[in-house]
């Protein structure tokens, strides 16, 4: 079953075509990285895909809910964090679960549970009364996933989640959303990072709005004859007009 | 629902835990309430006053005893020429010179009606505006009670009663209760509202939020709970603070009082959501309320200067200045005790803004949406 489809999907600002004419699909527990450099509509289409923006022609459903209809479906359906940091810094590590659990409606006995199950998982269970601001990056973007993943979406968009980390943390951070795939959520993610990319099982680079490259990460270096994905990734990004902004 | 109650929980938490926050909503209504009622006054009190005596004889003196004795004006010195008055105006000393001349009681006493000369220092207008009246009221008292002794068929003589309505010891304090209720009250609601959008926009929690089930109304609704909760909390704490510390009287009904407020504080949360969908960072938030909100509050609202001395055009753009209306329809209410019919026309002023305002945010949230 796919979780996206999208046939086409368009997003025009006047003259401006930001997203032109994408066809895509991503499999339920796949891990699909959506590639592109700085202002190839990389946000724009996530944009529309999260119900945020209204496309300007095309198809799409995203967990199984039309893009253009059904928009507070889709809502309810999906998780989503952003290259900023996505917690609050002056509310406490339990207060954050708790306020996120209580925005998509689970229940306080829920809420509870969920608090003590995500704490272990991410051994900060002495951390539980401690203020969001004096975590360490890296365990802060750990517990801004954790907590995007709390209602149990279909599916969670990772805006550069792994910004200004360091190696070894970006790796603990991608064990976790192989833990989140594996259970069954499937997950979107932009990344700057090319290592990042080999992680995927799929992904997609944008070039001008349109997608110049799909697949597996793997196949796409064999056919550009390229060692890593940060060649492969160049060779595409070379050949853009539109100047990043 | 259950999600909004989190959502308003959260906003809670952000304000209590940020002591500067919490100190300028707290502390602010209190110091300026105190500033307001005694550093910053208009009133004349104690002034100090030298007499130039030409003619030294009982009326003069009478005329200066009571002079003094009144809570206007404080005996500084005696003075015998032109010159020395001169040097004390120059050195500060006094702001006002009375000057008897020679012969004054005989020339009273004769009905040739002699002439005292008020001298006051005008470097403040104002100032020397209320000096003069004061000492001119003074000296008629006086003449007053010389009448009866004196011929007392003296025809043609016109008396003005004057009997000042609602502020009968002209107090400066029944006037600026309601400008600094009308101040506060925009500069927590708008200022506090927009920061507060602005910053999770800034923080990048917004875009969070916007993905989440939760309606933007809702966002929206959450951010102003808790500042209309703390500006009603601040608008009854002025009240108590005027009422028993300045001794101002609230001649209207509280509840009126209250809804009038209320009123007030939606339309300046308003204001707050259309100025953060027009600033991008909390400085610049910060900046547009203090400017375009807080300088025509005290200076167009007639909170300190009053609107009818302004030219034309100030008096036009006073109009859209919401605070005017709200410090017309609080001083009808509190200070001359007047109820809703008497104040329909400035709250449905305050109703009309907040249609427009909310109208125009919206319009301005979708865009940015788009």
């Amino acid at each position: 079953m796919n979780v996206i489809e999208t046939t086409n999907l368009t997003k025009r600002f006047g003259s401006f075509t930001a997203v032109d004419h994408i066809s895509f699909s991503v499999a339920q527990g796949e891990i699909f990285g959506f590639l592109g450099a700085n202002g190839a509509g990389k946000t724009t289409a996530m944009r529309m895909l999260c119900g945020l923006l209204h496309p300007t022609s095309g198809e799409g459903k995203v967990a199984g809910f039309d893009i253009f209809r059904q928009t507070e479906q889709i809502k309810k359906n999906i998780g989503y964090m952003s290259q900023k940091f996505s917690l609050y810094d002056d509310l406490k590590v339990w207060e954050n679960i708790r306020l996120f659990g209580g925005i998509y409606g689970l229940t306080t006995k829920q809420i509870a549970s969920k608090t003590d199950e995500l704490l272990h998982v991410l051994g900060l269970q002495s951390e539980r009364d401690t203020m969001v601001k004096s975590l360490p990056l890296g365990w802060k973007q750990k517990l801004a996933f954790s907590v995007a993943v709390l209602h149990d979406p279909k599916l969670v968009f990772l805006d550069e989640p792994t910004g200004g980390v360091d190696p070894i943390t970006r790796r603990q951070f991608w064990e976790l959303i192989y833990q989140a795939a594996e259970r069954g959520i499937t997950v979107f993610a932009t990344t700057h990072y090319m290592d990042e990319a080999e992680y995927c099982n799929r992904v997609s680079i944008m070039v001008d709005g349109k997608i110049e490259a799909l697949d597996a990460p793997s196949v796409l270096k064999a056919s550009f004859g390229a060692d890593t994905m940060n060649e492969v990734f160049h060779s595409l990004a070379r050949q853009a007009k539109r100047k990043a902004d | 629902m259950k999600q909004f109650l989190s959502f308003v929980r959260k906003e809670f938490f952000h304000i209590f835990r940020d002591t500067r926050t919490m100190l300028i909503l707290l502390g602010m209504p209190i110091a300026l309430i105190i500033l307001f009622g005694f550093a910053i006054t208009t009133e004349v009190k104690e002034v100090p006053i030298a007499v130039l005596d030409y003619s030294k004889d009982e009326a003069t003196q009478k005329i200066t005893d009571q002079l003094i004795a009144s809570e206007y004006f404080k005996y500084h010195s005696s003075v015998n020429t032109y010159e020395e008055a001169q040097t004390l105006f120059k050195r500060n000393k006094v702001r006002m010179v009375v000057v008897f001349p020679p012969q004054f009681a005989g020339d009273l006493l004769k009905g040739s009606n002699p002439q005292i000369q008020l001298l006051a220092d005008a470097t403040d207008p104002n100032e020397a505006t209320s000096l003069v009246n004061y000492a001119n009221i003074i000296i008629r008292t006086y003449q007053q009670e010389l009448m009866p002794a004196q011929n007392q068929t003296q025809p043609g003589q016109v008396q003005a009663d004057v009997k000042l309505l609602y502020n009968p010891q002209m107090k400066g304090s029944y006037n600026f209760v309601p400008g600094v209720m009308g101040l506060i009250l925009i500069l927590i609601c708008a200022m506090m509202t927009s920061v507060g959008i602005v910053k999770e926009k800034e923080m990048g929690t917004m875009e969070v939020l916007l993905v989440s089930p939760l309606k933007p109304i809702y966002i929206i609704l959450a951010k102003a709970v808790p500042y209309l909760l703390l500006s009603m909390a601040n608008v009854v704490s002025i009240l108590l603070l005027s009422y028993f510390l300045l001794d101002v009287p609230i001649n209207g009904s509280i509840i009126l009082l209250l809804s009038i407020s209320v009123i007030y504080a939606l339309l300046s949360l308003s204001l707050g959501l259309l100025i953060s969908t027009i600033t991008e960072t909390q400085q610049a938030a910060m900046l547009v309320s203090g400017v375009a909100l807080m300088l025509p509050v005290m200076l167009l609202s007639g909170m300190i200067f009053p609107i009818e001395n302004m030219p034309l055009i100030l008096q036009g753009i006073a109009n859209i200045v919401p605070a005017k209306w709200y410090i017309l329809a609080i001083r009808d209410v509190m200070i001359k005790g007047l109820g809703w019919i008497d104040v329909w026309q400035e709250v449905s002023v305050l109703l009309l803004m907040i249609v427009v305002l909310v109208g125009l945010s919206v319009k301005r949230f979708k865009i940015r949406l788009e």
